[in-house]
C-alpha cells in the first residue's frame, strides 16, 4: 500500500532475508517436533542434532492411536473446543452487536467490567472455582471445562465481533427495518451473512484457545475419561517414563484442528481488526 | 425531560420504546455475556479475595475462619515470594520486549508488497495456533543438551563453552521460557499492528515522499504516531497477561532449578494445588493483582499525558 518508494536491490535482499529469518524462526521447532515424530526410538537420543533422521517410521503414530488412550482425549478436546467455540461465539456476537449498535445506559461501565476481566490474575479465582465446581458436583466433567472456558474467552470474543460489526454499515440494516423488517430479522438475514468471515475469525479464535488451555483442565479433570488433550499429554511423561517419540506424535496430532482452524482464520482476523481500527 | 404535562399526545406512545430501546433492548443482547462473567468471574474474584484473609488449608481442615492480614505478614517474610516477584519482573520485560520489537519489524514487513505474502503471513503466524503445553514440550526438548540441538549450536557458535542444559542453570534456566513465550507471542503484536498499519491512510505516505521525507522521517511523523494508541493498549494488555502467564514455566522448569524460574503464578498454582493453602495462595494472588492494577494506572496516567502533548 505504502510502498511507492523505489526500493533499491540491498533493500529487497535484506526485506527477504528478514522474511526467512521469521518463517525460519517460526517453523524451525514445529519442524523438530514432527521431525522426532518420525524418528525411529533407536535413533532418538543418537541423532539428537541431525537436521534430518537417517531412517523414517511411523510407528510411533500407530502406536499413539491404537495402544493409548489418545483418541479418547482427542475426542474430549474436541467436544470442549467445539462446544466452547459455539458458545462463546454467539453470547460474544450478542453482545459485540449491542456494543456495535446501541448506545445505552452503563455501556461504559459494561465494556469497563469486560476489560477489567482481562487484568485481574486469573489465577486468583481459580482456587474458589475449584471449590464452587467441587460444591456442585462437576468436577471432572466437560460441562465444567465448558462453562469456565466460555466466560474466560467471552470478553475479547465480543470486542473482536464488535469491531466485526462496526465494519458494516449501519444503513444495511435500517434499510431493511424501513422494509418492514424486524430488528432481529434484519440481524439475521442482513448482518450476519455480512458477518460471517468475523463469525468464523472468533469460531477459530476461541477453538485454538480452548485446545491448548492447560492450567484449568489440570486442576478440574483428573480422571482419565474426561482427560483433555494437554493433561493427556503431560500424564504421558511420567506414565510411559518420557516416550518422547510417541509424545511428539501425539503432540503432532494435537497440533492438526488448531493449525488448520488458525490457518483459515488469520486473514480474516487482520481484516475484523483492522475495521474496527479505522473506527478508532 | 421535566414538562410532563405539556407532552404532545403522540409523544407518551413513544416513552415506552424509548426506554426499551435504551434500557432493556442492549441488556437483551448483553445478559448471557454478563451473566456467565458475573458467575465464573466476578464471583470467584470476590470469594478469591476473601480467602485471602482467611485461613483456608485443605490439610488442615479444621483450622479454618478469619485470619485478619496474617497470610499477608506470612507474604512479607517470605524469600520465595520476593524472589518470584523479580522473577516475574524479569520473565515479563523479557517476553514482552521480544515479543513487540520482533512483532512490529514483522507487521511493517507484512506490510510491503513481496512474493508469496499470503503463504509467509500463515506461516509466520502459525506459532500462536501452536498449544503452549505443546510449545513448551517443544522448547524443552530444543534446550535438552543430550537430545536437542540448541546447547550443541550455541557451543559451535562460541556462545556457550560447552553443550551445557541451560535449562539447569539458575542464571539462565529464565532464558528458556522466554524464547519459547517470544517464539509464541510475535504473531499477536504482528497480528494487531498490521491491522492498525494498514488501516493508516495511503495518502500520508504519497505526500510525504513528495516533501522528500526520508525513510526514517517518515516512520516517525507518520506511522509511529498512527500506531501509538493500538501500541500503548497491547503493550498493556500482554503485560499483563505474560505475568499471569504460567503454562510454559510450569511445564519447561516447573519453576525450577532452585525456584530462579518460579514465577508468582507459578508459586500461587503449586501452592494452591501442591500444598493445597488456597488462603496463602489468595493472598499472593492479591498481592499480584494489586501490582498489575498500579502498573495499568501508571500506564493509563502516561498515556493520557502524552497524548496531550
Amino acid at each position: 500500500m505504502s510502498a511507492l518508494r523505489r526500493s533499491t536491490p540491498l533493500a529487497v535482499t535484506g526485506k527477504y532475508l528478514a522474511l526467512a529469518f521469521y518463517v525460519g524462526f517460526a517453523l524451525f521447532p514445529l519442524y523438530w517436533l514432527a521431525k522426532i515424530a518420525i524418528t525411529p526410538d533407536k535413533l532418538i537420543y543418537t541423532e539428537g542434532t541431525a537436521l534430518f533422521p537417517s531412517r523414517v517410521t511411523f510407528e510411533n503414530f500407530s502406536t499413539v492411536l491404537v495402544a493409548t488412550d489418545f483418541l479418547a482425549y482427542f475426542r474430549n478436546s474436541l467436544i470442549v473446543s467445539l462446544g466452547t467455540a459455539a458458545i462463546t461465539t454467539c453470547v460474544a456476537a450478542a453482545a459485540g452487536y449491542a456494543f456495535s449498535r446501541f448506545d445505552f445506559r452503563g455501556k461504559r461501565l459494561v465494556i469497563a467490567l469486560m476489560l477489567i476481566t482481562q487484568m485481574f490474575p486469573l489465577l486468583m479465582i481459580i482456587a474458589p472455582i475449584y471449590k464452587i465446581v467441587a460444591a456442585i458436583g462437576l468436577l471432572n466433567s466437560l460441562t465444567s471445562l465448558i462453562i469456565v472456558y466460555t466466560a474466560f474467552n467471552v470478553p475479547f470474543a465480543t470486542f473482536l465481533m464488535q469491531s466485526f460489526f462496526d465494519g458494516i454499515p449501519k444503513d444495511l440494516e435500517e434499510a431493511g427495518m424501513i422494509d418492514g423488517c424486524t430488528r432481529f430479522e434484519a440481524l439475521r438475514k442482513i448482518i450476519m451473512p455480512l458477518t460471517l468471515p468475523g463469525l468464523g475469525a472468533t469460531l477459530g479464535f476461541v477453538f485454538t484457545a480452548a485446545w491448548s488451555e492447560l492450567l484449568f483442565a489440570l486442576m478440574l479433570i483428573n480422571s482419565n475419561d474426561t482427560m483433555t488433550f494437554p493433561v493427556g499429554l503431560l500424564t504421558f511423561v511420567s506414565k510411559f517414563s518420557v516416550d518422547w517419540g510417541q509424545m511428539m506424535a501425539a503432540g503432532v496430532l494435537a497440533l492438526v484442528p488448531s493449525c488448520l482452524f488458525f490457518i483459515f482464520i488469520q486473514r480474516y482476523l487482520v481484516q475484523g481488526l483492522t475495521s474496527g481500527a479505522v473506527k478508532g | 425531560m421535566t414538562a410532563i404535562d405539556s407532552v404532545a399526545p403522540g409523544k407518551s406512545r413513544a416513552r415506552p420504546s424509548f426506554y426499551f430501546r435504551y434500557m432493556v433492548e442492549p441488556y437483551l443482547y448483553i445478559a448471557p455475556a454478563l451473566i456467565l462473567i458475573a458467575l465464573v468471574m466476578l464471583v470467584p474474584l470476590v470469594i478469591g479475595i476473601s480467602y485471602a484473609f482467611q485461613a483456608v488449608n485443605l490439610l488442615r481442615p479444621f483450622q479454618t475462619g478469619w485470619v485478619g492480614f496474617e497470610n499477608f505478614q506470612a507474604l512479607w517474610s517470605d524469600r520465595k515470594f520476593w524472589l518470584a516477584l523479580s522473577n516475574t519482573f524479569w520473565w515479563t520485560i523479557g517476553s514482552i520486549f521480544f515479543q513487540f520489537f520482533l512483532g512490529l519489524g514483522l507487521a511493517l514487513l507484512l506490510n510491503t508488497q513481496f512474493y508469496g505474502k499470503r503463504l509467509v503471513q500463515a506461516l509466520v503466524f502459525l506459532p500462536w495456533a501452536v498449544p503452549t503445553f505443546l510449545s513448551a514440550l517443544t522448547w524443552a526438548w530444543l534446550f535438552n543438551p543430550t537430545i536437542g540441538p540448541l546447547p550443541h549450536w550455541l557451543a559451535a557458535l562460541g556462545i556457550l563453552s560447552e553443550p551445557f542444559n541451560i535449562l539447569g542453570d539458575p542464571n539462565l534456566a529464565m532464558w528458556g521460557p522466554v524464547t519459547a513465550n517470544v517464539w509464541f507471542g510475535i504473531p499477536f503484536f504482528a497480528i494487531t499492528l498490521l491491522a492498525a498499519l494498514q488501516s493508516i491512510p495511503g495518502e500520508l505516505y504519497e505526500a510525504a515522499e513528495i516533501d522528500g521525507a526520508t525513510a526514517w522521517q517518515t516512520f516517525t511523523k507518520i506511522t509511529l504516531p498512527f500506531l501509538a494508541p493500538m501500541i500503548a493498549i497491547t503493550v498493556m494488555l500482554r503485560t499483563i497477561w505474560i505475568a499471569n502467564f504460567a503454562d510454559l514455566i510450569f511445564v519447561m522448569t516447573g519453576g525450577g532449578p532452585a525456584n530462579s524460574t518460579q514465577i508468582l503464578s507459578t508459586y500461587i498454582f503449586t501452592t494452591a494445588f501442591r500444598k493445597l493453602d488456597f488462603g496463602y495462595a489468595s493472598a499472593i494472588a492479591v498481592a499480584l493483582l494489586g501490582l498489575l492494577l498500579l502498573y495499568a494506572v501508571i500506564l493509563l496516567v502516561l498515556r493520557r499525558k502524552l497524548v496531550k502533548i
